[in-house]
């Protein structure tokens, strides 16, 4: 008797994992669209961090000016494609606000997007009416991706779409960034007097940067805004962690693997998708959702902290070597 | 070539850290001269080169190069005239990105840059030729990036890239100075060397006496933001070291007598 419960027992623990398993894997594919239009986003912010060297806080609204926009475009019945290009160019005038406060009004880089965010929040909410957020269901309109097709095998199935989107993407961006001017902003960020020294206007440079990456930010908002069925006044709060997040673990898994440009910023995409696999496991594990945002300020902090760490690592390793010497 | 004409520099006007920087500049460059330029610490000869080169507004003068007044330009328009070594080898080029893209921007100083690729197969033709000259092996490492170098492969890479498109006026501060003796000859000579095929017009700052002496066909010294000494020609080749002393204690001795008539 005693026996047959112990198996009953386990027969049911072993069922009940199976089906949170299944739970787990049934959320993948819906973690890897995400993954993947956070991965656009992240490719933008890669752009201003990592190429120019600013860190641009205007994301959290551009993203959401997006979104916005997508959405009551698409509502009153602009076709996806002209509604996503009009997104684009709305993030690059949130860029060009940031760049002008930056290079012409000489605030601080930070300060000026956090300016244009600020803005942003009353513009986005204009856009959307005077409401906080706006339905674009996949019932009524025609959508180029949309959660409900996350788990289907067909031409529709977001995943498939957005892996399009991400490597046309990042086939534009090495076009781009091979050419003379974009090889002029790479050096702007790498080396500013440099720069100048060969006749680059690093000014302008960062304020080209900074709306090309806006508008790939805001594109992002437009897919999320899609593919989540609404836009929402607040969904780019937090955002440029998100991005910064999703380069910083992919330059910590891949990072000593590739060295071509392309490449690399497939590992921004690919850390996209790995944070939000992770994420999906943790929520998975039992954390509360409300607790993410935390848990994303830390995992990103401690990653942004390992440079100084390890560069004190080696110094004071050095100081040592040089007493023993 | 190049006209100075009485510029002056005060930065921080108005403020507790005041720093008057050039006081009085005034000087004229002809077509291929090549000046040396000595003088103490903080008196003015980094100054002077970044005014020339726009890092920053002179608050009075103008400065002419090849004829055209410049004085307004923004440093990254007088590019196109003028090129510039620094003292640190990582200010001159751009260490995350390869030996072949540094010099790509390098050919491009001054020119339009469009949507044209980056760089062309003939040009990294030429750049590996170029390289070849330095015998430093950069040759086989186009596509390296530069912050991997040496500080004296740095240097010879940047002096490289300021000549590569002929400038109206190269300006080197003090550009061998971060280096070890030995490879600070090599650099010299290499700067020599570009500045003689090429007939360049330049102006090379170093706080060694005896390369200012040795080098080039005219020499300045500086003193308390202005030029105490000037010496061309004739009087240049036969200049010995005791010479230029005692002309530094003149000049300066002057200052001083100025000085104590200013305070009575
Ligand atoms: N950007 C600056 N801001 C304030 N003071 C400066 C600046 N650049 C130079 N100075 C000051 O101007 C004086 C001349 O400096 P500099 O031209 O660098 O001298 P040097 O002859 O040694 O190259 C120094 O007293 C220096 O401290
Ligand atoms: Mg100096």
């Amino acid at each position: 008797m005693e026996r047959q419960g112990c198996i009953r027992c386990s027969l049911l623990f072993v069922g009940g994992m199976i089906v949170e398993l299944i739970k787990l894997i049934n959320a993948l594919p819906g973690a890897a669209a995400q993954g993947l239009i956070w991965g656009i986003m992240a490719i933008g912010v890669y752009i201003t961090y990592r190429i120019l060297d600013v860190a641009d806080l205007t994301v959290d609204g551009s993203i959401a000016t997006g979104g916005a926009v997508a959405a009551v475009m698409i509502t009153s019945g602009w076709n996806v494609g002209v509604s996503l290009l009009a997104a684009f160019l709305a993030g690059v005038l949130a860029g060009l606000a940031t760049g002008l406060f930056h290079t012409r009004m000489g605030i601080p880089a930070i300060l000026s997007g956090i300016l244009t965010q600020l803005g942003l929040y009353s513009i986005n909410l204009r856009i959307l009416g005077n409401k906080a957020n706006m339905a674009i269901s996949v019932n009524n309109f025609h959508l180029i991706v949309s959660s409900r097709n996350a788990r289907q095998m067909s031409l529709e199935n977001p995943i498939l779409i957005l892996v399009i989107f991400v490597a046309v993407l990042i086939g534009g961006m090495y076009w781009f960034f091979g050419t003379e001017y974009g090889c002029s902003l790479r050096a702007t960020g790498a080396n500013p007097n440099m720069a100048r020294a060969q006749g680059i206007n690093t000014e302008t440079g960062k304020v080209v940067g900074l709306m090309l990456s806006n508008g790939i930010v805001s594109l992002s908002g437009a897919l999320l805004a899609q593919y989540q069925g609404f836009a929402d006044v607040g969904m780019g709060r937090g955002a440029i962690v998100i991005g910064l997040a999703a380069v910083i673990i992919g330059e910590v898994v891949f990072g000593k693997l590739f060295h071509n440009f392309a490449l690399k910023l497939m590992t921004v995409a690919v850390g996209a998708i790995l944070y939000y696999l992770v994420i999906q496991v943790v929520l998975w594990l039992g954390l509360n959702t409300n607790d993410l945002k935390l848990l994303t300020a830390l995992v990103v902090g401690v990653f942004l902290a390992i440079p100084h760490w390890r560069s004190r690592l080696v110094s004071s390793a050095r100081r040592k070597g040089g007493q023993h010497a | 070539m190049l006209k100075i004409n009485h510029i002056a520099k005060t930065f921080n006007p108005g403020t507790i850290s005041e720093k008057v920087a050039l006081t009085d500049v005034d000087i004229h460059l002809d077509e291929g001269e090549f000046v040396t330029v000595i003088g103490g610490n903080g008196a003015g000869k980094s100054t002077m080169l970044n005014a020339i080169s726009g890092v920053f507004q002179v608050d009075c003068g103008t400065i002419e190069i090849g004829g055209q007044d410049v004085t307004n330009l923004p440093e990254y328009k007088r590019a196109a005239f003028v090129s510039r070594v620094f003292q640190d080898p990582r200010l001159g080029t751009a260490s995350t990105m390869n030996i072949e893209e540094n010099m790509a921007l390098a050919m491009r100083r001054g020119q339009k840059r469009g949507l044209r690729w980056g760089i062309s197969a003939a040009e990294r033709k030429m750049y590996r030729e170029q390289l070849h000259m330095l015998d430093l092996g950069l040759e086989d490492r186009l596509g390296s990036k530069v912050g991997l170098l040496s500080g004296g492969q740095r240097q010879a890479l940047t002096l490289l890239m300021a000549t590569i498109r002929t400038p109206k006026l190269l300006l080197l501060d003090e550009h061998t100075a971060a280096l070890d003796p030995k490879t600070a000859a090599n650099v010299l000579t290499l700067t020599q060397k570009l500045i003689e095929e090429q007939h360049l017009t330049a102006l090379m700052v170093t706080h060694n006496m005896k390369d200012a002496i040795a080098i080039g066909n005219r020499l300045i010294m500086m003193n308390a933001g202005r030029i105490v000494v000037d010496v061309s020609g004739e009087q240049k080749k036969a200049l010995t070291r005791d010479q230029l002393m005692k002309l530094f204690e003149k000049a300066s001795g002057e200052e001083l007598a100025n000085d104590r008539m200013l305070l009575s």
